[in-house]
């Protein structure tokens, strides 16, 4: 059933879709409305679920890793400084490897207050092991939250996921969504069944006690390993998702006008979907010009990148980010994805702070990148 | 009610745990899940029982044990709870946490959980300091004591702040159930236990846990220590049940509390006068909590 919803109320119906057994969250500018929707849900009977209205992101993310501990299939949301108040509950909700799936609504981290997009937020992230995918669209946001939980509960992964879709150019704007039938989704996602249940009365454990060294380093190699599975699972369940839904929106990538190009366009979220509109504008001038968008940034498909790149002429990265002192974070793992040797990397920073990115703005990257041989350049003001 | 029929009295706290000699939590906890039984959840944050509890992959814990960050666990409890619910489990989450957990970097989360009314039964082992990094002061540490971080040098300092009144911000929040309880009052301890795990929302038990390596007091005395905070005045106990004020134990004479600050090193740099701050203050709560009782039944 087609509904011209935003992208919060997408990431919200997903929820329900899923059918989570516990929802903790705490509203932020512009992450609310998906925890008001599914409030909206519950009082309308539409959705069955309990609902902890926390007192902070922070309590929001553990409450969710008590919950799932206890084997429930946990949802939360959040944007900002909510994210970056999580941030040690992160690490935790990996290291007890638990399929919690978050959306985050990528807003630009203050000061000065802002609300607008930037994916500095997920970016800073990076690290924490959860999987990172970022979506283009509102029907994409739907759909990877679904994937989400597939990829997260399989037991070869089972860590946690986040789905972020920009501030605003998502999260507010509405777009038609094809919203599945509950059966279809039910098929695809069955019940959460843990593989390993920590509370457990007749088997009692204790989950995360002092460990030694070697112990630790061992758990944390499971998760490394972890990592590459979901790599090749997620291949798996968006050609099964594209089997059950007819739809595909790429894997850990998604490459448009690629093969004939020479120079290639590389970005994530709704700057790589603008760019699609360059990348036909600059065709109509005869550009041999393509685009690669990055969906998944972790497990990031390093191998991917090299394969459909190392022949090219010239590469531009386009960050929503900034890893200061260095540049773009998708622009220094693109170029270390083809080392050695491989084409020419032209990064730009462009869109910080929610500035506007639009089709124009990429064709002026686009002729800057052709004056240079490297490098990462700030576009914009 | 008789705890003992009641009561599966299983060792649910095995031995061989990691505790200091003399320390006073474990006894707490012995005693407190031997009312709650197995179908009990425990979640523990940062603090003396996350390194009690063992080694991995060893545990003295004989029931699921959640370890969590320290500002946390009021917050995972509270996750635990509400998916128990959610698979129609009947069981106890208890919180076993310390006193810069509770008192401190944990009160956001904690007055989260009791806000909401989850079912969790919140327990607070206060040896008053950070004892597991090693003796720092904290809220809930007492006027006049010496700590790593309020040393007593040439130019003499000490905590110069009175404790925390967690037990009156607890209230304030209006929890089903609110005690105070100390190991030397073990079946005091067990019946505020009982009533906690009865309760229909959120309780809250601050166990006073006297610390021979922090305290600076030789670990046979613990009992000892424990038994003269009560009869000093010092640690009243205390409910506090469906609105209601109750003080369940009142010695007939308080001792002086000087017999309990002269046991323990960290005090015995106090003067004469200042003993007698101490025992101004202790005089004061006792005049004000005297009052608050309800005295209807």
């Amino acid at each position: 059933m087609y509904k011209v919803i935003t992208g919060n109320a997408a990431a919200a119906y997903a929820a329900k879709l899923c059918r989570v057994d516990v929802v903790a969250a705490y509203p932020i500018t512009p992450q609310t409305t998906i925890v008001e929707y599914i409030a909206e849900f519950l009082a309308n009977g539409e959705m069955d679920c309990e609902y902890i209205r926390v007192e902070s992101e922070h309590s929001a993310m553990t409450a969710c890793i008590g919950a799932s501990l206890a084997g429930a299939r946990t949802f939360t949301a959040t944007s900002s400084h909510g994210l970056a108040l999580m941030h040690e509950m992160l690490h935790w909700a990996t290291y007890s490897r638990l399929p919690i799936v978050m959306a985050v609504a990528n807003r630009t981290l203050g000061p000065p207050w802002n609300i607008w997009a930037d994916l500095q937020d997920a970016i800073s992230q990076r690290d924490t092991g959860w999987i990172q995918f970022y979506a283009k669209n509102n029907q994409e946001v739907l759909d990877t939250i679904i994937q989400a939980y597939r990829l997260s509960e399989n037991e070869r992964v089972m860590l946690p996921s986040m789905v972020s879709l920009e501030a605003f150019v998502l999260s507010h704007t509405s777009e038609p969504v094809d919203i599945p039938d509950q059966e279809k989704v039910d098929e695809f996602l069955p019940q959460y069944n843990p593989p390993f249940m920590v509370i457990d009365f007749e088997n009692p454990k204790t989950i995360g006690n002092i460990a030694l060294p070697e112990e630790t380093a061992k758990h944390r190699k499971y998760i490394m390993k972890a990592m590459e599975n979901a790599s090749s699972m997620i291949k798996e369940i968006s050609k099964e998702f594209q089997e059950k839904f007819g739809r595909y929106h790429g894997d850990l990538l998604e490459e448009y006008e690629l093969e004939d190009s020479e120079t290639v366009i590389v970005s994530m979220g709704t700057i790589a979907s603008t760019a699609e509109d360059a990348v036909n504008l600059l065709r109509e001038k005869g550009e041999k010009v393509g685009l690669l968008r990055i969906r998944v940034f972790r497990p990031f498909p390093e191998r991917d990148i090299k394969k459909k790149l190392e022949d090219k002429e010239k590469i531009i990265v386009i960050d929503r980010n900034c890893s200061w002192g260095i540049g773009g974070a998708l622009y220094t793992e693109v170029r270390h994805s083809l080392y050695p040797g491989g084409p020419e990397v032209v990064g730009f920073l462009a869109g910080i702070g929610g500035v506007d990115v639009t089709p124009s703005d990429i064709m002026k990257m686009y002729e800057k990148a052709k004056k240079e041989k490297g490098g990462s350049f700030w576009y914009g003001p | 009610m008789d705890h003992r029929e009641e009561s599966p009295m299983e060792d649910l706290l095995l031995p061989g745990h990691a505790a200091c000699a003399g320390c006073s939590a474990p006894t707490a906890v012995k005693l407190t899940l031997e009312v709650l039984g197995r179908r009990t959840v425990v979640v523990v944050p940062a603090c003396c029982m996350a390194v009690i509890q063992g080694l991995y992959p060893k545990t003295c814990f004989s029931v699921p044990l959640v370890n969590i960050a320290f500002e946390a666990a009021a917050a995972c409890a509270s996750g635990i709870e509400a998916a128990l619910k959610r698979k129609g489990e009947r069981a106890n989450v208890l919180v076993v946490a310390g006193d810069g957990g509770t008192f401190d970097i944990g009160i956001q989360s904690l007055s989260g959980m009791i806000e909401r009314g989850h079912k969790v039964i919140y327990m607070c082992y206060d040896n008053e300091a950070y004892m597991n990094t090693g003796i720092q002061r904290s809220g809930a540490t007492p006027w006049g004591a010496w700590t790593t971080t309020t040393p007593v040098g040439k130019r003499r300092e000490f905590k110069k702040e009175p404790k925390k009144d967690l037990a009156g911000i607890i209230a304030a929040h209006n929890p089903s159930y609110l005690a105070t309880a100390t190991i030397a009052f073990p079946l005091d301890l067990k019946r505020k236990v009982e009533k906690a795990r009865d309760s229909e929302g959120p309780a809250f038990i601050h166990v006073l846990a006297p610390c021979p390596t922090g305290w600076r007091y030789p670990p046979e005395k613990t009992f000892e220590i424990s038994k003269l905070a009560v009869e000093t005045g010092i640690f009243p106990l205390y409910e506090f049940e469906n609105g209601k004020f109750r003080i369940t134990y009142k010695p007939k004479e308080r001792k002086p509390v000087e017999e309990y600050l002269k046991l323990q090193g960290r005090f015995r740099h106090l003067t004469k006068e200042e003993i007698e701050k101490i025992q101004k203050m202790v005089d004061e709560t006792w005049e004000r909590i005297e009052k608050m009782e309800d005295k209807s039944d």
